[in-house]
């Protein structure tokens, strides 16, 4: 179990700047995601905590000892690959004996047939064995164990690669996009079973991912990565609710929050598709983007009008593409129940609570709104 | 009424020219059989006929093993072919991994160089290369028949593509797991690059066993020849020409070439259907 810290890491390729700077500080036994659109720089940032790259500036601290220069078996991480990168020569019993064999043996002891020979080899190929079983009984999998990666399945395949970056019991584990290259329903699966090989092993996991939903169902925090900079750190709950940057917010939640054009009026209230809401805001008056999740958009009732222009039922939920009046802008509303979905062409009233409202200035940044302003004139008005 | 055409045209035409491609390239190696298999009577009639009247195959056989020590050349093939593919394997697999999955400054200047090495035929350098092993004093020796074949510019060419398509989280994957450079030359990118290195040794070897003009030069000693000097050397012999001894040696020296195609054919398809990296 180690932490891990990362201060100012830059990295470039060919004059392109992957990695502008990134500070983030893992703690101890979390389960981190770093997640961002492809191309962000996030599987370069792992390969850097990997030692597989070397940053072109700033340092990687494992467990407060500087890493830089530190070799990547040294470093004592595991990694999973995408593709899983077994070695395809071997049966699922080596490949995951390999990173034993390399540490416990030495180099005469691993040479092909004169090794085999010797006493002390076979005592610790002995101990390698009853790792590798008790990992493999750990995941499940033991009687995949003489079979080559070819006779795998994509799934078996993951866990044989999951079982070689468990045996040798790493200060942390860290995970490249592991689950993409599995069919949707496996993915669902495996999502529960890493997050229960986290609690049971409580080791620091770092796990990469261009699939916002992974990120929310298993890390207990989550670093949106946009354009080569970490833009919002936090937990889950606070990355959905509270995203800082109008990227966040839109790269996190599925379908996508709701982003309708807005203004800040000179006395400071907030207008949105031209109607008035019931917020102000102290930050400068000009144009500024309201957003909305879709499930806090109330149909029926509200200020704004339009009508529906596509219906997704999902089953369990629908969700409605709404077009609004007198703009080309587009919603999409959750709905509970899909039996209510109403047929395509019908016009629809709906709104939203103040609190629901999500504000972000023409950079993107977000801007404090407060409902309290209208709430206290009703109050001095009462009284 | 319909016109007699069972067989359709151009597949007819596509297989009888196929066949005549066929029969101009088997045509020496039939005449060979024929030839070896035929008493010197038959060999010099005027009239030709392909089935000998009289079979004497295992006599001519026979004259040939008597004649030379084919075994002795065919062990001479064997010690230079395979320490020729063997060294060359040793210096092309490092090579061509760096090349492939290395960076470092000047690789593709340095790959471009590789690439032109291939267009120099190796006669060219034939002259400066027996020079300098006659400096070393190495000239009529396995040495001289080794050496200059042991860094392989196709060889390092072919590898290079072919590690170019091993993917590269195999070789990060091997770093994270403790093992070199040159562990993962061997351990990871041999394993997979077994059909390459197959189809590398077929033409390593068909090359080397049939080479003529190298060891023409560097050889003097007969107890070094290789098989193809061996065969020549039975024609200059004594007054005659006796060609049916020397169809038979030459049949000899070709059957292990052959049975070692057939053998590494095989491991060649098994290798291609099996690898399933990824």
């Amino acid at each position: 179990m180690a932490s891990i810290e990362l201060s100012a890491i830059r990295k470039s390729f060919d004059g392109t700047e992957i990695l502008r700077g990134v500070d983030l500080r893992i703690e101890d036994g979390e389960f981190i995601s770093l997640v961002g659109p492809s191309g962000c720089g996030k599987s370069t940032l792992l390969r850097v905590i990997a030692g597989l790259e070397p940053q072109s500036a700033g340092e990687v601290r494992i467990d407060g000892v500087s890493a830089d220069g530190i070799r990547p078996s040294a470093r004592n991480l595991a990694m999973v690959f995408q593709s899983y990168a077994l070695y395809p020569h071997l049966s699922a019993f080596d490949n995951i004996a390999v990173p034993l064999r390399m540490r416990r043996l030495s180099a005469i002891e691993r040479l092909p047939l004169v090794g085999a020979l010797l006493p002390s080899r076979r005592r610790k190929e002995r101990c390698i064995r009853d790792d590798v079983a008790r990992v493999a009984d750990q995941l499940e999998i033991a009687h995949l164990i003489g079979r080559k990666p070819a006779q795998l399945s994509g799934g078996q395949r993951q866990r044989i690669a999951v079982g070689r970056a468990i045996v040798r019991q790493p200060v942390a584990f860290l995970f490249d996009e592991p689950l993409s290259n599995l069919d949707a329903k496996l993915r669902v699966h495996m999502r529960a079973e890493l997050a229960q090989l986290h609690r049971r092993l409580n080791t620091t996991f770092v796990y990469v991912t261009h699939d916002q939903a992974e990120a929310m169902t298993m890390s207990s925090r989550i670093a949106v990565m946009i354009g080569g900079e970490l833009v919002q750190v936090g937990t889950p709950t606070d990355i959905y609710d509270n995203p800082r940057d109008i990227r966040v917010a839109e790269f996190v939640g599925s379908p996508k929050i709701n982003i309708l054009p807005g203004q800040i009026c000179d006395d400071g209230r907030i207008e949105a598709l031209g109607v008035l809401l019931r917020l102000t805001s102290s930050a400068a008056s000009g144009a500024c983007r309201i957003g909305v999740r879709p499930e806090r958009i109330d149909l029926g009732s509200g200020p704004f009008t339009g009508y529906v222009v596509h219906a997704e039922n999902m089953g369990s939920e629908a969700f409605l593409h709404l077009a609004v009046d007198g703009s080309d802008a587009r919603l999409v509303a959750r709905i509970d129940d899909p039996r209510r979905l109403p047929p395509i062409a019908t016009p629809v009233s709906f709104g939203f609570a103040m609190d629901a409202v999500r504000a972000f200035n023409a950079e993107g940044k977000r801007i404090e709104v407060d409902s309290e302003h209208i709430e206290r004139v009703r109050e001095r008005a009462i009284v | 009424m319909k016109p007699l055409r069972t067989i359709p045209l151009w597949p007819a035409v596509r297989h009888l020219l196929l066949i005549a491609g066929a029969v101009v390239l088997l045509a020496p190696f039939i005449w060979m059989i024929s030839t070896a298999s035929k008493p010197p009577e038959e060999v010099f009639s005027s009239e030709l006929h392909l089935i000998p009247h009289h079979f004497a195959l295992w006599d001519n056989l026979k004259i040939a093993f008597a004649k030379a020590n084919l075994w002795r050349f065919l062990l001479n093939g064997v010690i230079v072919t395979v320490s020729i593919f063997v060294l060359q394997v040793l210096i092309a697999l490092p090579a061509a991994y760096a090349l492939a999955k290395l960076r470092f400054l000047g690789r593709d200047a340095l790959f471009a160089l590789i690439l032109f090495g291939i267009l120099i035929p190796p006669q060219a350098t034939a002259i400066p290369v027996f020079l300098l092993l006659h400096k070393l004093d190495l000239l009529d020796s396995y040495a001289a028949l080794v050496l200059p074949f042991t860094i392989s510019v196709f060889g390092i060419f072919l590898m290079r593509q072919f590690f170019k398509s091993v993917p590269d989280d195999l070789v990060d994957a091997a770093r994270m797991d403790g093992i070199s450079e040159f562990g993962i030359v061997w351990r990871v990118m041999l394993p997979a690059a077994i059909p390459a290195v197959t189809a590398f040794g077929i033409f390593s070897v068909v090359a080397h066993w049939n080479d003529y003009f190298w060891p023409l030069i560097v050889l003097n000693s007969e107890q070094l020849r290789t098989p193809p000097l061996a065969v020549a050397h039975f024609r200059n012999n004594e007054a005659g020409t006796n060609y049916g001894p020397l169809m038979a040696a030459a049949m000899v020296i070709i059957a292990p070439l052959l049975i070692a195609f057939l053998l590494a054919q095989r491991r060649f398809i098994e290798g291609i259907t099996l690898t399933g990296i990824k």
